[in-house]
């Protein structure tokens, strides 16, 4: 005990040294740790095992990049075909207006005549009737109406077998055409030398015949569609 | 008995002061422990053979682990740093069990 506290106390150059030496090495110890433990993991790398990593991760991003281009291009596409989708729908609808105003299901105005024909009843007949509608069509008329109330499309009918009917409707005097087409074009096409006008006027019918050529022509009157029946589309 | 005293000594001051390795050193800071440990294990050997040098500790201890350093160290410059590196800790490595070996015969007798 007592040799041992002099060693202690009275140390040699050995344990001086190895002293020394074990501090150093408990230092390094430590410290490595520590940077190891809780330092950044990549400051004890090599050069080479960076670059490497490096490298990896640029790979990485490339792919990556590609991926994203891709799924843009993708999405483009989709864009674009809503796009598509869109200017088809249009075109659908502006088509389905053409139609309807064709079919007479659905009002229309626009520039046009008011034609009004005056006479005594029974001296009005269908086919003067149907004679002054030719002439509108002749003359481009786009929608043609009677007496704000019958409105005049393909399948529409005149008769005079029991007074003047137009598609199942009687028709009253005077009679008032309204049409929607170029005002002038319709007005001359009424007009004209044997036409609707000399044949109102004349002895025969004896009525008179007043056209009238305001801006804007409201035409509400619809036709009503019936499915057909029999035909099918070919 | 200081041995001891010193490596304490040592751990504590790491621990409080907390100095901050300088990055270059970094990379070659555990070759350096295991030279190291490679010096203190074939100093134990040398003293229980009696054939313990002070002179022969202080110098082999400095210059293994500066050799262990510089290896790696050019290793790195020519590109081989981790190869080197791994020479390097599998020939201490060797030497560590060797020398462990016959302080193993020294004491246990076995």
């Amino acid at each position: 005990m007592l040799e041992w506290l002099r060693g202690a106390l009275r140390p040699s150059r050995k344990q001086v040294l190895l002293a020394v030496v074990m501090c150093l090495l408990g230092m390094s110890l430590v410290l490595q740790m520590r940077n190891g433990g809780h330092g950044n993991q990549y400051s004890g790398m090599r050069r080479d095992d960076l670059v490497q990593l490096l490298d990896t991760l640029n790979a990485e991003t490339e792919q990556l990049n590609r991926e994203v281009s891709e799924l843009e291009a993708t999405r483009d596409q989709l864009e674009s075909g809503a796009d598509a989708n869109q200017v088809a729908a249009h075109e659908a609808q502006a088509r389905a207006d053409e139609l309807a105003i064709l079919a007479g299901t659905r009002g229309a105005s626009g520039p046009g005549v008011r034609i009004t024909i005056s006479a005594p009843s029974a001296t009005v007949s269908a086919d003067l009737l149907l004679d002054a509608v030719q002439e509108l069509r002749d003359a481009g008329a786009e929608v043609i109406e009677i007496n704000d109330s019958v409105r005049l499309v393909a399948q529409s009918w005149i008769t005079d077998e029991d007074g003047l009917v137009i598609d199942g409707q009687k028709v009253q005097l005077p009679i008032v055409i309204d049409a929607i087409g170029d005002p002038h074009s319709l007005a001359e096409g009424a007009r004209f030398r044997g036409g609707l006008v000399s044949q109102v006027e004349s002895s025969k019918v004896g009525g008179s015949v007043e056209i009238q050529t305001p801006d804007s022509i409201e035409v509400t009157s619809i036709h009503s569609l019936h499915a057909p029946e029999h035909a099918r589309p070919a | 008995m200081l041995a001891v005293i010193g490596l304490i000594i040592g751990i504590v001051i790491a621990l409080m002061w907390q100095p901050d390795l300088p990055p270059w050193l970094q990379p070659y800071l555990p070759i350096m422990i295991v030279a190291a440990l490679d010096a203190l294990i074939g100093a134990w050997r040398s003293s229980l053979e009696h054939t313990f040098s002070d002179r022969v500790f202080a110098v082999s201890f400095v210059s293994n682990v500066v050799i262990a350093a510089i290896i790696v160290w050019i290793g790195d410059l020519i590109g081989v740093g981790s190869q080197l590196s791994t020479a390097v800790l599998v020939v201490l490595g060797i030497r560590i069990f060797t020398n462990a070996a016959s302080i193993r015969r020294q004491v246990l007798h076995a």
